[in-house]
């Protein structure tokens, strides 16, 4: 009978801190390249909305080519594609060999780059949703293109869009699954370690999976939360 | 970049397009028959087999589908003996199998949830009208509410059909040579990320602009009731001819 106490705990033989410790660069690497895609995501959804044609176009081509290629694609491309771009700075300056970057920015900069092409469609989506009388109404009351999208535009987009990005963001920790393939020690990757070191791989995938559940419960719980919050004056101007 | 060098990589990659259809077909047609078979036992009175539905498919949705592949394939290993006794070990120590399994299993799930909108919105006057008519059971559901439904499932099944392809890229981290497999090994050997990257990207948006072509066909073959007809000539000729 195997100790599961002891295997998961945090003695010098358990591997329950480490677990945790993987458990928190997950949601880290994951908040860090959900932030850059709302970023990226908004730009290209701007990008969408433009009236002049070639941005449009940029925009469209870049949430048609990101959501049809493999996450993991993209991964190696900024792991082994940054790495040589890097080295070839690097050249310049007498530095010979390959240079890696650290996993945790190449991470969150592809989870980055792919959910922006997921958030871009929710942006635009709940913008079109908007009112447009409110945005005359504050062109009306003299407000300039920036005071306009500070103080009416995001406001009533993150109500339109929280339901959408909830779904970007569980995807988003799911995809973060996939930069253990740079080595980075998140979640997956521990997981990865224990279950060849211990040789209980069942044990600890399961384990993994059920801390990736836990995640997506608590996130899912959050997201109501602010769906609900954000609601709070709507409730009331409809009564 | 160099185009005659993506072209040749273009060429390499073609090896694995095989692969990544044959994987993404047998696993999308197993997916949707256990898909239709979890929805509708999503909707049974029965409140057990709704909880137990329901947990799966929260299961395989709310984890990464890596972990599920590496619990298949490497997990199961841990059960090799237990495995070989009841004559299952040549299946579970094959990666190929195991990725099939886990894809299938996978969307199943999120099959199942557009499976139930689809049929929780077939009107149910059309039901009570098949009721009317005498049919009951199995008859109803396979001429009614399946037909019904199933015109709306189709667009939204085919984006689930689309991140399919996109998920058997993870059958490269169990040692499965599909597109990005090839593709990863050329990465490494070559150091040049961005023309490989554009090759097998190229293929997989040709490979999902056909499937999007074919999910529109099926999507137009199914609905012939939202067609416009030409002029009102004919119907007016077919009044005549039949009286």
């Amino acid at each position: 009978m195997i100790d599961y106490l002891k295997l998961f705990g945090t003695g010098p033989d358990g591997w329950g801190d480490d677990l945790a410790i993987g458990a928190a660069i997950t949601i880290a690497v994951a908040i860090v390249g959900f932030f850059l895609g709302a970023v990226f995501g908004s730009l290209v959804a701007w990008a969408r909305l433009a009236g002049n044609l070639p941005l449009r176009l940029f925009g469209e081509g870049y949430t048609t080519v990101l959501r049809g290629i493999p996450d993991l694609l993209v991964i190696y491309l900024f792991y082994f594609g940054g790495s040589a771009a890097l080295g070839a700075i690097m050249g310049l300056f007498g530095n010979q060999g390959f240079v890696a970057l650290p996993s945790f920015a190449v991470g969150a900069a592809a989870i980055g780059v792919v959910s922006a092409a997921y958030q871009a469609e929710v942006f635009r989506a709940s913008f079109t949703a908007l009112s447009k009388g409110e945005m005359e109404a504050a062109r009306a009351a003299g407000m300039h293109k920036w005071l306009m999208f500070r103080r009416i535009i995001v406001p009533q987009l993150l109500r339109h869009a929280i339901p959408g990005l909830g779904n970007v963001w569980l995807l988003v920790v799911k995809e973060s699954a996939l930069v253990s393939v740079t080595g980075l020690a998140e979640l997956m990757r521990t997981t990865q370690l224990a279950a060849g070191s211990t040789r209980l791989p069942f044990d600890f995938y399961l384990a993994g999976a059920l801390i990736y559940l836990a995640i997506t419960i608590f996130s899912t719980l959050l997201f109501a939360q602010a769906e609900r919050r954000s609601r709070r004056g709507f409730r009331e101007a409809m009564r | 970049m160099s185009l005659p060098f993506i072209w040749d990589t273009f060429v390499a990659l073609l090896a694995g397009v095989p692969v990544t259809l044959q994987l993404t077909i047998i696993s999308v047609l197993t997916g949707m028959v256990l898909a239709l078979i979890l929805a509708v036992l999503r909707l049974s009175p029965s409140k057990l087999t709704r909880f137990l539905v329901s947990t799966y498919v929260f299961a395989f949705r709310g984890s990464p589908m890596l972990v599920q592949i590496f619990l298949i394939y490497y997990g199961l290993g841990q059960f090799k003996a237990t495995l070989q006794d009841l004559h299952l070990w040549f299946w579970f120590r094959d990666p190929y199998f195991c990725v099939l399994l886990a894809l299938s299993l996978n969307t199943a799930a999120y099959g199942c949830e557009i499976i139930r909108g689809g049929l929780q919105s077939v009107p149910a006057q059309q039901v009570e009208a098949g009721r009317a008519c005498g049919m009951s059971g199995l008859l109803l559901f396979r001429r009614i509410t399946l037909p019904i439904a199933a015109r709306n499932i189709v667009p939204i099944y085919g984006n689930e059909i689309i991140l399919m392809v996109k998920g058997t890229a993870l059958a490269s981290t169990v040692t499965i040579m599909e597109i990005t497999g090839i593709a990863a090994k050329l990465i490494s050997e070559t150091y040049r990320a961005f023309e490989v990257f554009a090759a097998a990207g190229a293929i997989y948006l040709l490979i999902n602009f056909f499937l999007m072509r074919l999910i529109g066909l099926v999507e137009h073959a199914m609905s012939p009731h939202l067609r416009h007809t030409q002029g009102p000539s004919e119907p007016v000729e077919a009044i005549v001819t039949t009286h």
